[in-house]
């Protein structure tokens, strides 16, 4: 066996490392350094997270990957795939940093070398996921992706709330993966290889195993994008997890697999069967985006909020896939990174809220301007960005994804556009109750004045100063444009 | 210092100050923010004048070729928005003879006005709100005149806009300044409507915003529409005129000037900057930036011209019968805008090598000078006696003698007396309509006739006639040094300003051109101007009943100009009666009705189907295992059943 392929998977070397180094910190250092765990796996990522931004550009020369295969195949990494998981690095170093606050908290301070580790680990799993161009690099990454997710949606061991939503993540995941298993062996006897090109190449004819096995491929991916109706796990497990945990499932774990998705149904799925699945997911995404939002309307507990709005943002993001073209790639590669600063600068204000007052209601928002006004403004600016009210960075996410989706002209797809944009309205409702709540409403027992700490406040900077530049600066579409652009043909 | 980075100052200083005075100026003294503000605009003011002296004077091959053409220069042109290849939206910097040149008239007059308020405005209550808004005012016209494309230049153009409606209703408990403020916006922003459209008829044929694309080629602008017609006109003729409509309303061209007189209820010294030297010239601006484009369609150039020489007389006319000092002025601004925009219309290059456009800007560059000095001189004795009226003044030149002065100064210039700035460019502007039709030019020499009587009307009225005998109480005094500074400086710059060689720098094609004096225009406006004042000066130098006399001879005539010709009248039955009656209190009822109840009912079907289906949430892991396996299955039978 070669052994420098290896190279070829630089960036999953690199986490690998950043991971190993955290291990070795957590078993050998004094007692007394432990407490700089949190600091030190932040800078460690963050390290990683600008090797990674700037490696292309001193080692290569020029700025773009070339595309290359490892493993026969099994392993690819191109300009595209090197830019998503990039806008994911920047999105997990904003929550290690908004989380160092509550990992230092008196529950979680002996294991929160363990926190890290199983982060790591995971993220790794989704890299792998988004490279893979075979099925069973493919499972092997969504499971180490999903399973140590478990173990952190547990992470608070006093709470009981945690331990129930671990246990309904877990077996709704075992299920989920059993489902996509059994799709993808029913692939596989159809077309005797787990290769995306070759299932490409194999142009079946549509029967009903082929439907089937479709649906479960999709139900496996839908459950953890949290598509209806593979969605009744998200509320639970996210109102129950520590809050932490619940952001990176939201939006980390979230972008990687509609990356891995839209790999998986344009690759493997793309010319021949596109037709089966296309009217699949024109479905699903019309019944994620609805009735994530009606249920949206009805929450008081802020994360069981968020947690019904990331069911609908999932399915904006969804229409990327749809259309099936360079451009909805990239639509959906921004439309995640602007999620990822506008949802995670609403989970910062919440968990200061949280960490300071222990409060998670909507109606504790009551008057929140009065004594905090900058934890206010924040929030708004992440609603306004999630609702989509230019000049916001959300806007202009929400214009590409509509824009890439009506590209291919047809009717149906304009019905489809036609049906998300309404739901933004509705959506723009439930998003306005919070701002209104802060703002507007009169104050019975409001919150005292707190300041948050430095951590919380660097981790809300960043969302901020992402949702503002993001809506200002054209830059950082036309430069996803450009990296999908040179890795599209490798990847298809 | 570098040209890029001081043209990046030129943008960046005025937004830094009207941000930080904007931000935390509470926290400031007065005195503080008014220094701060003024410093900034003196940092911005000689980093203009290094750039525009770099621009005409250092002979870079950049600026200038061989041939002694001046050449159009982007020192910068950031993309901002990328939609498509040719949907692409720019932000950049762009040096050609007219933009240094604004670049001068900008910085100066705003300098002058931010010293002159250190003085006028002195103890008002939002200081430093004022000066802040000053510093977003004068970067909205620097990004306006410096703009590389027609988008560009339309954002700040609308900034400018809001700039304006900030500044109108600076005193905002005063109702009068609200709704002021209120209907300048609103005029404009109709009339801005015309001039998006316009802006999106031109760039869809032509596939760009760009001034230099469009400019350098206006043959293929012309093609480009293919020969595209609309009701009889071409659409270019319809683009352009669309375009021109934006001008008329910020430039305050009949019949979208009625807010410009109402804007007087803002600061006099904002009066001076924007509705006089600056703001209210960008629709000249506009069309000499857009002229070679322009000059593809005689029809838009005629519509120009009429509208311009309409405008004028009209404008100098009511100025004839006002009372309040700044309405007098304001009008005879409109006046003397409409007369650089006629001579735009009136510049064909084959008649005396297009030389109406050096004139117009010259006319421009001029007015800017003195007409802020007339303001500014307006304002001083304003703040002397406390009234806008000039039935309560009379007799000043005693107790103000540097007002006095300097006043009579821009009385002269404006009428167009040698050797003062106004004599040249408005005899150059005149020269040229003559050579066009000689209708345009004794039109307009006529009407710099009456500019001559309205103007030492007002001047004998403030000045001479009778003391006014409330001055026993209230003894008018000289105003402070901050105030007489600036009035001295502009003063000085009218005298001086007719002898540059303008030609030498801004002519339509850019090529240098000699100027000289057409002396028969000359005498004959000279003998006008100097009839005019006559005139004025045996009606209004002492007290006597001439006036009054023929005020009561004529007074259907007087009535009617003093009420302006009815045109806020006009508006009001035009608004009130058909449009609110007819047109809005319909689409009122639909919008309360339908809109609402639509609307209405998706909120109520959203509420109930919200609350139908909370039931799937049940909390049950089995549960959602099951809605899992249910709704799969379900899907793929949907879909067997459809496909096979």
């Amino acid at each position: 066996m070669d052994y420098s392929q290896f190279l070829v998977m630089s960036q999953e070397l690199g986490l690998i490392a950043v991971f190993l180094l955290v291990f070795l910190f957590d078993t050998f250092a004094p007692r007394k350094a432990l407490s700089a765990t949190a600091p030190v796996v932040c800078v460690l990522f963050a390290l990683f997270t600008v090797v990674n931004l700037l490696l292309p550009c001193c080692c290569c020369g020029s700025c773009t990957v070339e595309p290359q295969s490892a493993f026969g195949g099994m392993y690819v990494t191109n300009q595209a795939l090197f830019t998503i998981k990039n806008i994911l690095n920047v999105g997990v170093l904003v929550v290690l940093i908004q989380s160092i606050k509550w990992v230092n908290g008196p529950d979680q301070i002996m294991r929160r070398g363990e926190f890290y580790e199983l982060l790591l680990v995971t993220l790794f799993g989704m890299y792998l996921m988004m490279s893979s161009r075979h099925f069973l690099t493919f499972i092997i990454g969504l499971e180490s992706a999903s399973l140590p997710l478990a173990a952190m949606v547990a992470f608070e061991k006093k709470k009981y709330e945690s331990h129930e939503a671990a246990i309904k993540y877990l077996l709704t995941a075992l299920f989920s993966s059993a489902i996509l298993l059994m799709g993808v062996s029913f692939v596989y006897a159809l077309s005797g290889s787990l290769y995306f090109a070759d299932i490409a190449a194999s142009s079946l004819e549509t029967c009903p195993l082929l439907v089937v096995a479709l649906v479960f491929v999709l139900a496996g991916v839908g459950f953890k994008l949290s598509l209806v109706p593979f969605h009744l796990w998200t509320a639970d497990v996210y109102q129950g997890a520590p809050t932490s945990v619940t952001s990176y499932l939201s939006v980390i774990s979230k972008g990687a697999t509609a990356i891995a998705a839209f790999i998986i149904f344009a690759l493997a799925f793309g010319e021949f069967y596109s037709e089966v699945w296309h009217w699949m997911l024109y479905a699903i995404i019309i019944l994620t985006i609805t009735i994530g939002n009606l249920f949206a309307i009805r929450q008081k507990n802020m994360k069981r909020f968020l947690a019904f709005s990331s069911i609908s943002q999932a399915g904006y993001i969804m229409l990327g896939l749809i259309a099936c073209s360079p451009a909805g790639l990239t639509a959906m590669m921004y439309y995640i990174l602007v999620y990822i600063f506008s949802n995670l600068a609403a989970f910062g204000v919440i968990q200061a809220i949280e960490n300071n007052t222990g409060k998670l209601s909507m109606d504790d928002y009551n008057g929140l301007y009065k004594t905090n006004p900058m934890l206010s403004v924040t929030m708004m600016l992440a609603m306004f960005s999630l609702a989509g009210i230019p000049p916001f960075a959300g806007f202009f996410s929400k214009f590409f994804i509509f824009r890439a989706a009506v590209e291919p002209g047809t009717t149906a797809l304009y019905v489809l556009v036609l049906i998300a944009l309404i739901n933004t309205i509705v959506s723009l409702y439930y998003y306005l109750l919070v701002v209104k709540a802060m703002f507007i409403k009169p104050d019975e027992p409001v919150i005292a004045r707190f300041r948050s700490a430095l951590s919380e406040r660097i981790g809300m900077w960043i969302c901020v100063a992402g949702i503002v530049i993001l809506g200002l600066a054209s830059c950082f579409y036309s430069d996803i444009a450009a990296a999908v652009e040179s890795g599209f043909n490798s990847l298809l | 210092m570098d040209l890029s980075l001081s043209s990046h100052l030129i943008l960046l200083l005025p937004l830094a100050m009207f941000l930080i005075l904007g931000l935390t100026g509470m926290k400031m003294s007065h005195r503080l923010a008014g220094v701060l503000g003024t410093l900034g605009m003196g940092v911005t003011l000689l980093l203009a004048y290094a750039v525009a002296a770099t621009y005409f004077f250092s002979g870079s091959s950049d600026f200038v070729d061989a041939a002694g053409l001046r050449l159009q220069y982007s020192v910068f042109d950031y993309t901002w928005l990328e939609f498509t290849d040719s949907l692409v939206i720019k932000l950049g910097f762009f040096l050609d003879p007219i933009s240094a040149m604004m670049l001068v008239v900008i910085t100066t007059v705003s300098f002058m006005v931010h010293l002159y308020s250190l003085g006028y405005m002195k103890g008002e209550v939002g200081f430093q709100r004022y000066y802040a808004f000053l510093s977003l005012f004068t970067f909205s016209m620097l990004g306006l005149v410096v703009a590389t494309n027609i988008f560009q230049m339309y954002i700040f153009w609308e900034l400018v806009g809001v700039s304006s409606y900030l500044l109108i209703g600076f005193f905002y408990t005063k109702p009068s300044a609200v709704s002021a403020s209120k209907k300048a916006f609103i005029v404009t922003r109709f009339a801005d409507l015309g001039f998006l459209v316009g802006i999106l008829i031109l760039s869809f044929y032509t596939r760009t915003f760009d001034f230099l694309t469009l400019t350098n080629s206006p043959e293929a602008v012309m093609a480009s529409t293919g020969g595209a017609t609309f009701m009889g006109a071409s659409v270019l003729t319809w683009a352009l005129v669309l375009i021109f409509m934006g001008g008329m309303g910020k430039s305050a061209m009949m019949p979208l000037h009625i807010w410009l007189p109402d804007a007087m209820e803002g600061p006099t010294p904002v009066s001076a900057l924007i509705h006089a030297a600056t703001m209210v010239v960008a629709g000249v601006f506009l069309v000499a930036r857009m002229f070679p484009v322009y000059l593809q369609s005689s029809s838009a150039l005629m519509v120009i011209t009429v509208v311009g020489a309409a405008t004028a007389f009209y404008a100098a006319v009511v100025a004839c019968t006002q009372i309040d000092i700044k309405r007098v002025l304001a009008f005879s601004t409109i006046s003397q805008i409409a007369f650089m925009m006629t001579a735009l219309g009136v510049a064909l290059p084959t008649i005396h090598e297009g030389m109406g456009y050096m004139a117009s800007m010259f006319h421009l560059f001029t007015h800017a000078m003195f007409k802020a000095l007339l303001f500014l001189g307006a304002g001083a004795i304003i703040h002397a006696v406390h009234s806008n009226n000039y039935t309560e003044m009379g007799g000043l030149r005693k107790y103000m003698p540097i007002t006095h002065i300097t006043f009579l100064i821009g009385c002269l210039a404006i009428a167009g007396i040698p050797p003062f700035s106004g004599f040249f460019s408005k005899d150059e502007m005149l020269t040229a309509m003559m050579n066009n039709h000689p209708f345009w030019g004794y039109w307009m020499t006529m009407v710099a006739g009456l500019t001559a009587f309205y103007m030492f009307r007002l001047y004998y009225r403030i000045f001479w006639w009778e003391e006014n005998k409330h001055y026993a109480e209230h003894r008018p005094h000289e105003a402070p040094l901050t105030m007489t500074i600036p009035l001295i400086f502009l003063a000085l710059v009218s005298v001086v300003a007719g002898f540059i060689p303008f030609g030498e720098y801004v002519t339509w094609n850019r090529e240098p051109y000699e100027i000289h004096l057409d002396w028969s225009v000359a005498v004959t406006s000279i003998v006008t101007a100097v009839v005019a004042i006559t005139i004025a000066t045996a009606f209004y130098r002492k007290k006597n009943d001439l006036p009054d006399r023929l005020t009561r001879r004529f007074q259907w005539l007087w009535t009617a100009a003093n009420r302006r010709f009815y045109f806020d009248e006009l508006y009001m039955f035009i608004t009130h009666s058909i449009i609110f009656r007819r047109v809005c209190q319909p689409i009122a009822w639909f919008d309360r009705h339908i809109i609402d109840g639509t609307m209405n009912m998706f909120a109520s079907v959203t509420n109930r189907a919200s609350s139908a289906i909370k039931g799937l949430q049940s909390g049950s892991v089995q549960s959602y295992v099951v809605v899992y396996l249910l709704g799969s299955l379900a899907i793929a039978a949907v879909v067997c059943v459809c496909l096979i």
